[in-house]
């Protein structure tokens, strides 16, 4: 019988030799081909059914929570707060993906920071290896923001020019990303079509992703970049009081001043009032490198570095593209023609302004902790740009203080504080615009800067931007340096 | 006694199973680190539990079977260790229960032990245990007991317990055919009568142990139990191949064999799936291929290396702590550790054919070599399914998986094969 078993010996090493074979194409020959095989979901269920970590805010609010779901995915992700923060959180999508806070700092809520890291604690506690991330915002101040906005399409930043941390992130129309987390799928799906058909566009975070003409508020980096350049000083040159600016080599074109009426006077004046022909002689005296090169001083034509996916770059045109274009630079130098700008990126030019000249790098992120409460990971404030020296940066200031006390934005004083700001109305057809207040306070030692932006809102009088956008960046800042 | 070998046999089990001890701590400590595991945190007591359980085993070779075979039982030991801890990372409820079943094996392998004292004497009590293995066949049909589980009617319920009695009925089955076969086997090895230009043995010797398989068969097959009809099918052709050296019985086996496939294939539907699965199962990714695209994604998710234990996603694939528990550990060990538990198998199948080879009673000659080749078909027949190498049949990884009646009655079976490993050198050195 030995012969017979020596043989099934070899049978049974053949079996095996062909398992060992097979096991060598799954796993190393044909592993590619599996893993981007269109069927293989492994990658987005991995992190969908893992337990993941809170986000917070810094007074312990949670805005994003994963709950036990008692179904196959285990736990369920919530927003507590329905569209408040929907747009900083971003959702946690089985069918769609992640956004927001939820995609930039994935690997710490799974836990994936601590890896590596080997904590013997793991093999005698029960614990939660998943972190915990806390956000820079506040939820009364991004309250009031909301409130502020109300049904009106625009948005609203602020954040703390000192260290570039964002405090409120508001804009409407936003979404429920309830509607997108739930396990529901064909929900989910009937949800995500719905959003997107919105003309609206509710899924857009408009703060960071949708640019605008900025319109008169980019008159502060025209102002600042002359005071840079020595093109002028608050004084000097005194611009002519003009109803109309002809512009060069377009035959009898002109530029007038919002509302139709005259103004000039120096550059604190021009800036006070907002003065469209006195600006744009300005940015003709400045010329297309100077102007250009201001604007990309503050951050035009780059995506600002927050740590929230898929940011826009605000942009100004290169000087090569006004060389045939005198009109162009007269335009551009008043924030219109081809200049665009998302709020948070006119809420840095605040901030730098606001900060000494130097833009910190904007950020959502506080810190990372882990469930026993100890910081895994801090956000270290860093400057992003230096736009102007400190000396510009104060002269500025003082401008713009002059145009809230009495000028075109008198409607964002807050009594006992001294805000700066400027106002700014893009027009956008017969009798509607955009309209910008950007503001930083307190003027001395400045906490918040702001700014706010209304979409296509009808022309109410002679300064919309100070009218409209002026009250609800008061109305945040008065909330902001609430003791 | 030889008792200078059986102590050398003894100690050297001993090193290998503190071995298998350190390796199963090893990797229920790195599952304890991977950040999504469900594994609860009680390291200590998982170790005394786990060393307690190979020393009580260790002990009991050492006063019941001195002289067997050192390696087959640390091997046991590593697999259910490493099959434990798939168990608890990926379900932390059937952890509890494999840890009770576990121990439940280890007390049926003291026991068949104390019962057994030399192989030769169940060689006796053949009709008792083809007998036993038929009732236990029977049992899941009965109405009362009978469980459905997964399309399958193979369950029977007493009180809180679940069990599969067919896992039992293989081992007395395989008893049974041993005994008959070596007691026909002058008588089955010679052709009487011609039949298609093949010599065939007398019905009247052939009768008892063709009817006793076939009926196994049916109901194995009548239970849906697919797994176990193919792994009980290569069995005896095995076993009566290596009984009567005949290799025309080897020849009628595949014909059976192709003729019982394509019959299977016409007439059930879900042989007949499970066939267009093993063909083609991306075009029924979602449905009925589900379960074997799954475990396709999770071995190439594991790659060379493996995500590590606790950070990949296996709890995807659908019967992955039972059947497909080969494809948990190609997922979170990757080719290394599926290698290593392929290699911890054939060492496995290695050693059973070595007692079978030096054992001199045919009787334990041919169970040896019967047991080996259940460990090694089984084997064969998942791992082929859960690759795609041969059609699907649920069946468990002897040892590995999770589930009560395959753990207990592989112990016994282990136990059984060191049996006979120690009557061997009793005998050798006496």
């Amino acid at each position: 019988m030995n012969g017979q078993i020596r043989k099934l010996g070899i049978v049974l090493i053949v079996l095996f030799s062909a398992l060992f074979v097979q096991l060598n194409y799954l796993q190393v020959l044909d592993a590619h081909h599996l893993n981007t095989h269109p069927a293989n979901s492994r990658a987005v269920v991995r992190d969908f059914v893992q337990p993941r970590g809170i986000i917070q805010l810094a007074d312990g609010t949670v805005v994003a929570q994963s709950v036990p779901s008692g179904d196959a995915f285990k736990l369920q992700r919530q927003y507590p707060l329905g569209p408040l923060f929907a747009h900083v959180t971003g959702y946690f999508s089985f069918t769609y993906g992640d956004e927001g806070v939820e995609r930039t700092y994935n690997d710490a809520l799974i836990g994936d920071l601590a890896k590596g890291s080997f904590d013997p604690r793991n093999l005698l506690v029960q614990r939660d290896k998943t972190d915990n991330v806390t956000l820079t915002l506040s939820k009364n101040l991004q309250q009031v923001a909301t409130d502020q906005l109300g049904q009106r399409k625009g948005s609203v930043v602020a954040l703390d020019p000192r260290t570039g941390a964002i405090l409120a992130f508001a804009d409407y129309p936003t979404y429920d990303p309830n509607r997108l987390a739930s396990h529901d799928q064909d929900a989910v799906q009937q949800a995500w079509t719905e959003l997107n058909a919105d003309p609206d566009k509710p899924l857009l975070p408009r703060t960071y992703r949708e640019r605008y003409p900025p319109g008169s508020s980019f008159k502060v980096v025209t102002a600042a970049t002359a005071l840079v350049t020595g093109t002028a000083t608050p004084a000097q040159p005194v611009y002519p009081n003009l109803r109309e600016l002809p512009l060069p080599n377009t035959g009898g074109q002109t530029l007038g001043n919002f509302g139709g009426g005259s103004c000039g006077g120096n550059l604190a004046d021009a800036l006070r009032v907002s003065c469209n022909t006195s600006f744009a002689q300005l940015g003709l005296d400045l010329g297309a490198q100077k102007l250009s090169a201001g604007a990309e001083a503050f951050g035009f034509n780059k995506v600002p570095p927050i740590d929230l996916p898929f940011g826009a770059s605000a942009s100004f045109p290169p000087a090569t593209a006004f060389a045939r274009d005198l009109p162009g630079l007269a335009k551009s130098a008043i924030g219109q023609q081809d200049v665009a700008a998302t709020p948070l990126q006119m809420a840095l030019v605040a901030a730098g302004i606001a900060n000494n000249g130097v833009i910190m790098t904007p950020h959502v992120l506080a810190e990372v902790r882990n469930t026993d409460g100890e910081v895994v990971q801090q956000y270290k404030n860093q400057p992003w740009l230096t736009a102007v020296p400190p000396s510009v940066a104060q002269t500025t200031r003082d401008m713009m203080v002059g145009v809230v006390a009495g000028g075109s934005g008198t409607r964002a004083q807050i009594p006992g504080v001294t805000v700066a700001g400027k106002t700014g109305t893009a027009q956008t057809g017969l009798g509607r615009s955009h309209v910008w207040f950007i503001a930083f306070a307190p003027a001395e030692a400045p906490r918040v800067a702001v700014a706010v932006m209304l979409e296509d809102q009808p022309n109410t009088s002679e300064v919309t931007g100070g009218a409209l956008a002026a009250p609800i960046a008061q109305a945040v800042i008065r909330a902001a340096l609430a003791p | 006694m030889n008792t200078l070998l059986g102590a050398q046999r003894r100690n050297t089990e001993l090193g290998l199973l503190l071995m298998a001890g350190v390796l199963t701590a090893g990797a229920y400590t790195l599952a304890g680190l991977g950040r999504s595991a469900s594994l609860p945190a009680n390291l200590v007591p998982f170790l005394l539990i786990i060393l307690g359980l190979l020393a009580v085993a260790h002990v009991a070779t050492r006063r019941l079977a001195p002289s067997a075979d050192g390696i087959l039982l640390p091997l046991a030991g590593l697999l259910n260790g490493v099959g434990y801890v798939f168990i608890a990372r990926l379900d932390s409820d059937l952890a509890g229960l494999q840890a009770m079943w576990t121990a439940l094996g280890v007390g049926a392998f003291v026991a068949t032990l104390l019962v057994v004292r030399r192989a030769r004497d169940i060689e006796r009590l053949r009709y008792t245990f083809a007998l036993a293995g038929c009732a236990l066949l029977l049992m899941p049909l009965l109405p009362g007991i009978g469980r459905n589980i997964n399309g399958a009617r193979l369950w029977v319920r007493l009180g809180a317990l679940t069990f599969q009695p067919g896992e039992l009925a293989k081992i007395a089955l395989c008893i049974f055919f041993a005994s008959y076969l070596v007691e026909k086997q002058p008588l089955l090895a010679m052709g009487t009568r011609k039949v298609a230009g093949v010599w065939v043995p007398n019905v009247r010797h052939f009768g008892p142990i063709v009817l006793a398989w076939a009926f196994s068969l049916v109901v194995m097959f009548w239970e849906r139990d697919l797994g176990s009809s193919l792994l009980f099918f290569a069995l005896f052709i095995t076993l009566l191949w290596v009984a009567t050296a005949r290799g025309a019985y080897l020849g009628i086996g595949g014909v059976m064999f192709a003729g019982g496939a394509y019959i299977a294939w016409s007439v059930f539907d879900h042989v007949k799936t499970r066939i267009s699965i093993l063909a083609d199962p991306w075009s029924v990714a979602t449905g009925a291929g589900y379960q074997t695209v799954q475990a396709l994604f999770a071995f190439a998710a594991g790659g060379l290396t493996g995500t590590n234990i606790g950070q990949g996603s296996p709890q995807r694939i659908p019967a992955v702590s039972t059947d497909f528990i080969f494809a948990a550990i190609g997922e979170e060990l990757g080719l290394l550790g599926t290698v290593a538990v392929l290699v911890a198998f054939l060492l496995m199948v290695g050693a059973g054919l070595r007692i079978a080879m030096r054992v001199e009673s045919p009787f334990e000659k041919l169970l040896a070599t019967g047991l080996t080749a259940i460990i090694g078909l089984q084997t064969f027949i998942i791992l082929g399914g859960v690759t795609r190498l041969v059609p699907l049949t649920g069946i468990t990884l002897p040892f590995v998986s999770y589930g009560g009646s395959s753990l207990v009655s592989n112990y016994i079976l282990l136990a059984l094969l060191l049996r006979i490993s120690d009557d061997h050198h009793e005998r050798a050195g006496a």
